[in-house]
This record gives structure tokens, C-alpha cells and sequence, in this order.
């Protein structure tokens, strides 16, 4: 049976796996959830290469933050949540692990009970469950920069600042083109909400998933003759939306791509049809940026860069990558200089984040003027106010065409109080005041 | 005197006979209810033990149509989702409704879903009846996602799971959850082993074996083929309950997806149809292996590889090690064991 004492000499090997923990003094560790395999690939490799990329930048180029040595390992989720939830118990018992980052709706929802038991801040950039904007009920969930129902007020500000004003919205048509997923789903109320206070005529178009067939669709759009179409898909719907488009003659620049429809992988395969075709996005694209520069020179000038391919360094990804790299470095920096310059608790970051104030002078020491605005997270708003941008693909790159625009925060805010307040109630929760913020638990 | 001779004759046998009849089972229990929860680290049973309890009793599910009254079906994942959402309703809805309630009605729920998505099982037979039952998949997920009803109007589609309470016992800790499934899955194999054995089981198999032939001897084959639906599908939809509400406590419609039908088929294959054990087996391969094996490859060639070719070849190794399984064992990992019981018994003796 030399096939089972193999098997029994594979399981001592997996025990000593299980039970290898080692413990070290003034490091900050990151779990990292990440997808290298499955059909959002190419998501995964360029945001995690983007995020590793920076924290080795600061290894290298700092020596740690304040003397802090960041460190991190990887477990594979493929982007599916069960994966996700063993990666999550699996890492979760090393130590000073500073925040989770999943880049995942369906892994972060699995977590919120979990890390709000375990007291550590879970990172969701420009994406996630929009309520938890309200640190009064989610203590430890911060969708930075971003969420659902900004981008949909950030998406109609652009339009009507294309249109000429707020006012000139009276009238137009706008077609959204949504992938048929709770994620498509999510921003119909807000549409629908802004088509009544701007008075533009809306309609609602279902791509069911994956997307690779949208002759029908397009037909109806092109019935439907409207002036905007708001392309809020995901994956290969990206591309055949592009295609579909040129062939039924709808023109590309009139065509507004949210922010998971906004990377070279959605536009490169759709060629030429592409042309012209805008997006929103929180952190502009291109290598012209001081900390992408230095990426460039001192983490893949030492052969230690996380992109096999460097074309991509400076893409989407890649950029978003970096941007929430400079977010969790400088929580964990807010956060020493409060607590002093050592490993940690997940409690600890956790109030570095609801510090996290960065105004465009410090983005600019940072070395990310023109990246990303700035942001402004407190102890009640997770998402911390980021600005966004729209770039148009020219068929080789992105090209910044737009100021910084603010989405409608004041506007918002109540629909995210009372859906989180529902929560709150559903799930038995007390919500938190200032002073429980300020309350840290420190080992 | 002869009569109490025999009697004490008799009786040695019979307690070494329930002895080794009752010896695993006991040991079993004594593992399942003070073993793991007095030693267990968080990570073995919030990462193994809970999905592997969930799929074994999917699995056992599928194998009492599959295996027992062979009927194909590819909707394993739709009969998951529907309890899940069934018991996330419920518990919503109805206030103060116990959660053994709410995982009944769950059950009936999905089992009348079945019984629905079964009727062209009196027509259809083997590939023609998977492919109808694909049918159960592609609705249940698009009705999920379409009507914002079933996730109770939240707009992401995602859901988290209840509270869970027994008798005003919170649950909600791993081990809680852990004990909650581990009892579900006790009670329901149970059951179903009582079942498998009954004039009900045989004429699962009868069924199976040679329909026609069933029928002349009296086997109702349209009631039994529908009542090996509902079964099944009510194990599936308790087993999604497990899914949604102990191990992931969330519930979105994107997780009951066709690749979670064809594992749970997989795994009554590898393990060995018609076999409550071989679901078990299964489950733990699929569950298990894939886990020891990632561990074992990042521990090995961590540094040298990035997570995603790991991942990659582990799925080559994994696949090659299903097909050297089967070949050596086409009736699966039970037949496997018993073969290797067979060969230590024979060497002990």
C-alpha cells in the first residue's frame, strides 16, 4: 500500500502547514483575498499586483511604515465566496493583520459578521454593500472612495455637465444597460430617483449574464433613440455592449461606462468600436504619476514587481491597485501616530481609517497629484467623499476628459441612513456614537 | 434446562454482534458531539466541517434519487437555493417561528419545487431528464435575482443570514452552527438509512433496476418517482439552509450556480452511487482534498510560484487523481473502503 503511506507522509507535511504560525515583532500583515485564476482574472492580477506593488515600494524604498515592516500573503478565491470565507479562516489567525481587502461583493458580505467579531477593518474600494457608508452601524466596513450611489449621482453630474448644467437635464433620455446580477440591480432606485428630481426620461435595459449576446438589446435601444447610454455591466458584457453598439450605429462617445466598465480588458477586445467611449473612475489611468514612477524604478528596478506583463503597469487596475495601497499605508500611519509606531491591533487600524483624511496637498506629497482627489473619511462616513473622474479611450489609451466631479453626497446620505438603520433593527444592532468610536481596543 | 442452556449460549454472540454494530456509530458520536467541539480550532470547522456537513447532506439528497431511484438530475444547486431563500422568508416574515420550523417549511418548499421540476421525469429518462431539470437551475436563479421579494427588497440582491437560537439558545458562535448541522445531518441520514431499507427504498430501486419490470409487479413508478423527488429535493433544501444560514451566513443567488449542481453530482459519483456512506466520502474528497492539497502546494512551493499557478495545478492534480480513482474503483470511494476493510480483516485473521 505504498500509495497510502504516501498519503500519511503528505498528511504530517499538512499538519506542520496548519500549525506554522510564526510571530514577529512590528510587522503589519495583509491578507490578501486574491483572484489570479477564473473569469475576472484579469481584475484580480492587476488590483493585488497594484496593492503588493506599493506596500513593497514602502518596504523598500522606507523600510516599513515608521519602521513597520508591511507583510502580506495570498490565498486564491477565484472570486467565489466560499473560497473566499476558507481564505478568510485560514489567515485570519495570523498576527497583526491590519485590513482585509477583498475586492469581491459576494466574499465581503460573507465577512461583515465575522469581522465586525474580530474587530478588524474590512476594506471594500469602490464597490461593496452601499449602507455601510454608515459607520454608526458598520463599525468596521469602509467602501472607500466609492460607493454604488455615488458613482450613479457621479455618472448624471457628467452627463448634465456635458448637457450644459443640471437644468439642460430636463427631457434627454437615458438608457441603462445593467448586467442581470444583484450588482447590476443595485443602482435602479437611484436612477430612478434622480430622473424625478432632474426630470430626464430613464429606462431600465436587462443584459442577462454573461452578456455575450445583446443584439436585442440594442435594437430596443436604438428604437428607443436616446440621448445617453449608461453602460453599468461587468466582464465580456463590456466589449459586446462596444460591438453591438457600433453595429447598430449608436456612437460611442455617447456611451458613460460606470466604474466596473471602465478598464483596458473592457475596452482592447471591443478595437475600434471602442473609440471615443467614456468611464467613470476614482483613480486616473497612465505610469506619468510620481508614485507609479517610483514603483517603476525601485520595486521593478529590483526585479521585484507583482505584473508579469509590464504593459499593464499604470492600467485601471494596476492604478487602483496602487490607490488602495496609499489608503491602508496611511490609515496604518494615522493610526501610529496615535498609538504609536508598532504592530497594531485591528482595532487600532480600524480608527486610523475613520481618521483617514487625505486633502489633495498631502495626495500631492504622496506622489498622486492627478491620481486620485483626495478623501475623507470620518467615524460616521466610510466612504470619505472621493471625487471622481471621467476618462475617454482614444483606441490606444484613457485620457482624462473632466474635472474632478463630487457626487451628490447630501442627497444620498439619507437613503443610506435608512436602509442602514433597517439593518440595524433586523439585526439587533446598537448604534454607535462618537465617543463608542474613540472606545479602541488595544491588544 | 436445555431452552435457558441455548438462551445463555446465544447471548455472548449477541452482545459482541451489537458491540461491533454499535462501535462505530458510538464512536462516531462521541467524535461529532464532545471531540470536535472541545478541540476543534476555529478553522477546521468553520472551513471543513461546515461545508463538508452541508454538501454530504446534499449529497445524501441527490443519492436518494440518483443513486437509489436513478433518476439524473442537474438541479441540485435550484433545491439549495430555494430553501435557503425558503428559510431566510420565513424566519423574515413570521415572527417568532422556531428554527427547526423554519427549516421544515424550508424543506417542504424546495420539496414541492421538486416535485414540480420532477414531472417530466414520467417521460423523460437519464441525459433527456438532467437536461429538463437544468430547467430548475436557470429559473430559480433568475427568479431569484429578478423579483427583489425573495431578498427581502435589499439592493445588492445579497442577504445575511438570521440569528439562530434553539429554545432561546444562541447558535450563532462556530460551534453553535457546527452543532446545529451536525445534529440536521445526524437526524436526516437517520432517516434516510431507515428509509433505503423500507418497502419505500426498495421500490426506489426497482425503479431504478428495470422500470417496466416494477411496474408489473405492482410498484406505483409514477408515485414513487415523484415521492423520490420530493425527498430528495426536501434533503437538498434543509442541506442549502445549512449552506446559507452555518457556513457562508449569506445568501445571494449567484452561489447556488450550476457548478454547485455538477459537484454535488460529483461527489455522489466519486463517493458511490447508491450509498449513504459514498456521499459522505465524496463530500470530504471535494470538500477536503482541495483544501490539503493547496495547503500542501503553497507550503512546498510557496515562494516560488504566484497563488494563481498554484491554484492552476492543483486542479491538474485533482483531476488526475479523480480519474486513477476511478479506473482502480468505478463504484466510487465506499466501494474502495470496503474493499480495504475487507483486506485488513482478512489480514487480522
Amino acid at each position: 500500500m505504498t500509495f497510502f503511506s504516501h498519503l500519511r507522509k503528505a498528511a504530517i507535511a499538512t499538519a506542520f502547514v496548519f500549525g506554522a504560525t510564526a510571530v514577529h515583532a512590528d510587522e503589519q500583515y495583509f491578507p490578501l483575498q486574491s483572484y489570479r485564476v477564473g473569469p475576472y482574472a484579469a481584475g484580480g492580477t492587476g488590483f493585488f499586483g497594484g496593492f503588493i506593488d506599493y506596500l513593497n515600494l514602502i518596504n523598500i524604498r522606507d523600510g516599513g511604515v515608521n519602521g513597520v515592516k508591511l507583510t502580506w500573503s495570498e490565498g486564491e478565491t477565484q472570486y467565489e465566496v466560499e473560497k473566499g470565507v476558507e481564505v478568510y479562516e485560514r489567515l485570519k489567525s495570523n498576527p497583526g493583520i491590519a485590513a482585509w481587502n477583498p475586492l469581491s461583493v459576494g466574499i465581503a458580505y460573507a465577512m461583515i459578521d465575522r469581522i465586525t467579531d474580530d474587530k478588524v477593518p474590512l476594506i471594500t474600494i469602490n464597490h461593496g454593500r452601499t449602507d455601510t457608508t454608515d459607520g454608526r452601524v458598520f463599525p468596521y466596513v469602509f467602501p472607500l472612495l466609492l460607493n454604488p450611489y455615488s458613482e450613479t449621482s457621479g455618472i448624471v453630474n457628467y452627463i448634465a455637465s456635458k448637457e450644459g448644467g443640471l437644468d439642460k437635464l430636463k427631457g434627454k433620455k437615458i438608457v441603462v444597460l445593467y448586467h442581470g446580477s444583484p450588482y447590476g440591480k443595485e443602482t435602479i432606485p437611484i436612477y430612478e430617483l434622480l430622473s424625478q428630481k432632474y426630470g430626464f426620461e430613464l429606462s431600465h435595459i436587462e443584459v442577462p449574464h454573461p452578456g455575450n449576446e445583446q443584439q436585442a438589446q440594442w435594437l430596443t435601444i436604438r428604437r428607443e433613440h436616446p440621448d445617453y447610454v449608461v453602460l453599468r455591466g461587468w466582464g465580456v458584457m463590456n466589449p459586446v455592449a462596444l460591438k453591438t453598439a457600433q453595429k447598430t450605429g449608436f456612437p460611442a462617445d455617447h456611451i458613460v461606462g460606470n466604474v466596473w466598465s471602465n478598464s483596458e480588458e473592457d475596452v482592447i477586445p471591443a478595437g475600434d468600436a471602442a473609440k471615443g467611449y467614456t468611464a467613470i473612475t476614482t483613480q486616473a489611468s497612465g505610469e506619468q504619476y510620481p508614485v507609479v514612477q517610483e514603483i517603476v524604478k525601485t520595486v521593478y528596478g529590483a526585479g521585484k514587481g507583482n505584473l508579469e506583463d509590464k504593459s499593464r503597469i499604470g492600467s485601471v487596475y494596476h492604478n487602483l491597485g496602487i490607490v488602495n495601497g496609499i489608503l491602508n499605508v496611511e490609515a496604518v500611519r494615522i493610526a501610529q501616530a496615535k498609538f504609536g509606531n508598532r504592530t497594531l491591533t485591528g482595532d487600532e487600524v480600524r480608527w486610523g481609517f475613520e481618521h483617514l483624511k487625505l486633502d489633495p496637498a498631502r495626495v500631492e506629497a504622496l506622489g498622486a497629484k492627478d491620481l486620485f482627489h483626495s478623501i475623507n473619511v470620518s467615524w460616521d462616513n466610510h466612504e470619505g467623499d472621493g471625487y471622481v473622474t471621467f476618462q475617454q479611450w482614444d483606441g490606444k489609451k484613457w485620457n482624462v476628459v473632466s474635472d474632478w466631479i463630487a457626487p451628490d453626497w447630501k442627497l444620498l446620505r439619507p437613503i443610506i441612513e435608512k436602509s442602514s438603520e433597517a439593518y440595524a433593527k433586523e439585526k439587533g444592532i446598537k448604534i454607535r456614537t462618537a465617543e463608542d468610536a474613540d472606545a479602541v481596543v488595544s491588544n | 434446562m436445555a431452552v435457558q442452556a441455548l438462551d445463555t449460549a446465544r447471548l455472548p454472540v449477541d452482545w459482541a454482534k451489537l458491540v461491533q454494530k454499535l462501535a462505530l456509530p458510538t464512536a462516531l458520536f462521541v467524535v461529532a458531539y464532545g471531540v470536535v467541539p472541545a478541540y476543534a480550532s476555529g478553522y477546521l470547522v468553520e472551513a471543513i466541517l461546515l461545508p463538508f456537513l452541508a454538501l454530504s447532506l446534499a449529497a445524501v439528497g441527490l443519492n436518494l434519487l440518483t443513486g437509489y431511484c436513478g433518476q439524473l438530475s442537474l438541479g441540485s444547486s435550484a433545491f439549495m437555493a430555494v430553501g435557503a431563500f425558503g428559510a431566510y422568508n420565513f424566519n423574515l416574515r413570521v415572527e417568532g417561528l422556531p428554527l427547526a420550523v423554519t427549516m421544515i417549511l424550508a424543506g417542504i418548499s424546495a420539496a414541492g419545487f421538486g416535485v414540480v421540476f420532477g414531472l417530466p421525469s414520467l417521460r423523460l429518462r437519464g441525459f433527456y431528464l438532467a437536461v429538463s431539470t437544468l430547467a430548475a437551475q436557470f429559473f430559480v436563479q433568475w427568479a431569484l435575482t429578478k423579483f427583489g421579494w425573495f431578498s427581502n427588497d435589499n439592493p445588492s440582491g445579497v442577504v445575511s443570514a438570521p440569528h439562530l437560537a434553539v429554545a432561546g439558545l444562541s447558535l450563532d458562535s462556530a460551534t453553535g452552527r457546527y452543532l446545529l448541522s451536525v445534529t440536521t445531518v445526524i437526524l436526516i441520514t437517520v432517516l434516510v438509512s431507515r428509509l433505503v431499507n423500507s418497502a419505500t427504498g426498495r421500490n426506489f430501486i426497482a425503479v431504478r433496476d428495470n422500470e417496466t419490470a416494477a411496474r408489473v409487479i405492482g410498484v406505483p413508478v409514477l408515485k414513487t418517482k415523484l415521492l423520490a423527488f420530493a425527498l430528495s429535493s426536501f434533503i437538498i433544501g434543509v442541506a442549502g439552509v445549512l449552506w446559507a444560514f452555518t457556513y457562508l451566513r449569506t445568501v445571494e443567488p449567484a452561489g447556488f450556480n450550476l457548478d454547485r449542481s455538477f459537484q454535488i453530482l460529483f461527489i455522489i459519483i466519486i463517493g458511490g452511487l447508491a450509498s449513504i456512506r459514498g456521499a459522505f466520502l465524496g463530500a470530504a474528497f471535494i470538500v477536503v482534498f482541495p483544501l490539503f492539497l493547496s495547503r500542501l502546494g503553497a507550503f512546498v512551493f510557496g515562494g516560488l510560484f504566484d497563488s494563481g499557478v498554484l491554484d492552476m495545478s492543483q486542479r491538474i492534480v485533482l483531476g488526475a487523481l479523480i480519474i486513477i480513482f476511478l479506473i482502480a474503483e468505478p463504484n466510487g470511494l465506499s466501494a474502495l473502503f470496503d474493499r480495504l476493510k475487507r483486506r485488513i480483516g482478512s489480514r487480522s485473521s
